[in-house]
């Protein structure tokens, strides 16, 4: 059998990954078709994660979809940003 | 660039005129991908490209828009998708699961290697136990594809696209595998006594 060998760091993650495991999860696909409503609610300083839990969480958890977001906030802020100088 | 509702770019794109829409979206997506990607280290032909594949996508994909948020939303979701595939991509290109996980895992017994701090030697000693327990569990209830996922993703850093790509699946499924191996380390431990809060704890503090 093989044993992984971790590094502490890594065991740390995964207890927290762990800890923080649900037994229903979005996954990425379904997390993706939300994703535009939840940026929004975000901008407008709304409460997303009161209005979208389940996307909060697997943001939380996915480090794909959570690039993403964070480069689709700071799009959306360039477009804003530049409307509001004209 | 006039404003347009939802229904207006809709109608825009596919109308026999669509050239106008097709021109104001492409600078929409243009700018937010200048701006969002400036320190990605990407060129302006890489931007062009990027909006260019996004604005198909986006045309082949109209249908399925539901007008749950702004259709630029809606769009700049579908390029910054496009955008980050490709870097990550190309930035993974030359790295192969085999490489990234050698030095990982071994055939026989090693003993979990904490390089403890704490001045506690009982503390370290629970730790050292639970290092071990967890890296046992690991190699016991997880699957060769689950274990795989786990370390190329919390160990190696890689994302979750790239190690589907080698695993020949996709994000979503992987996700769904890695949270299934959660799932099973999570009952597993529960098992052996230790809840998640306790374990966390334990590691928490130095
Ligand atoms: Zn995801």
């Amino acid at each position: 059998m093989k044993r992984a060998i971790l590094k502490p760091g890594t065991i740390r993650k995964m207890l927290q990954m762990i800890a923080a495991t649900r037994p229903v999860e979005i996954g990425c696909d379904e997390c993706f078709e939300q994703l535009d409503r939840f940026a929004e609610l975000e901008l407008a300083g709304k409460n997303a994660t009161e209005a979208m839990p389940l996307v909060q969480e697997h943001l939380e958890r996915c480090s794909d979809c959570r690039e993403e977001f964070e480069l689709l906030l700071s799009m959306m802020k360039a477009v804003t940003d530049n409307d509001s100088c004209g | 660039m006039r404003e347009r509702t939802n229904l207006e770019w809709c109608v825009g794109l596919t109308s026999a005129q669509a050239d106008a829409a097709i021109a104001d979206l492409r600078l929409i997506l243009l700018r937010g991908l200048r701006y969002a990607l400036a320190n990605h280290g990407v060129t302006e032909p890489d931007l062009e490209d990027f909006v260019q594949d996004a604005l198909l996508k986006v045309l082949c994909e109209l249908a399925s828009f539901r007008g749950e948020a702004r259709f630029t939303t809606w769009a700049q979701k579908v390029a910054v998708r496009v955008a980050l595939t490709e870097l990550r991509r190309r930035r993974w290109r030359d790295i192969s699961l085999q490489d990234l996980l050698a030095g990982h895992e071994e055939s026989d017994f090693t003993p979990a290697l904490l390089t403890d701090q704490s001045p506690d030697p009982g503390r370290v000693a629970v730790r050292g136990m639970m290092m071990d327990t967890i890296q046992r569990i690991i190699a016991e209830d997880l699957t060769d594809r689950q274990r795989q996922a786990m370390l190329a993703v919390m160990q190696g850093g890689m994302p979750l696209q790239e190690v589907a790509v080698r695993m020949g699946s996709n994000r979503n499924a992987l996700y769904k595998l890695l949270h299934d191996a959660r799932k099973r380390l999570q009952k597993r431990m529960l098992y052996e006594g230790m809840s998640s809060d306790d374990l966390l704890s334990m590691f928490n503090e130095s």
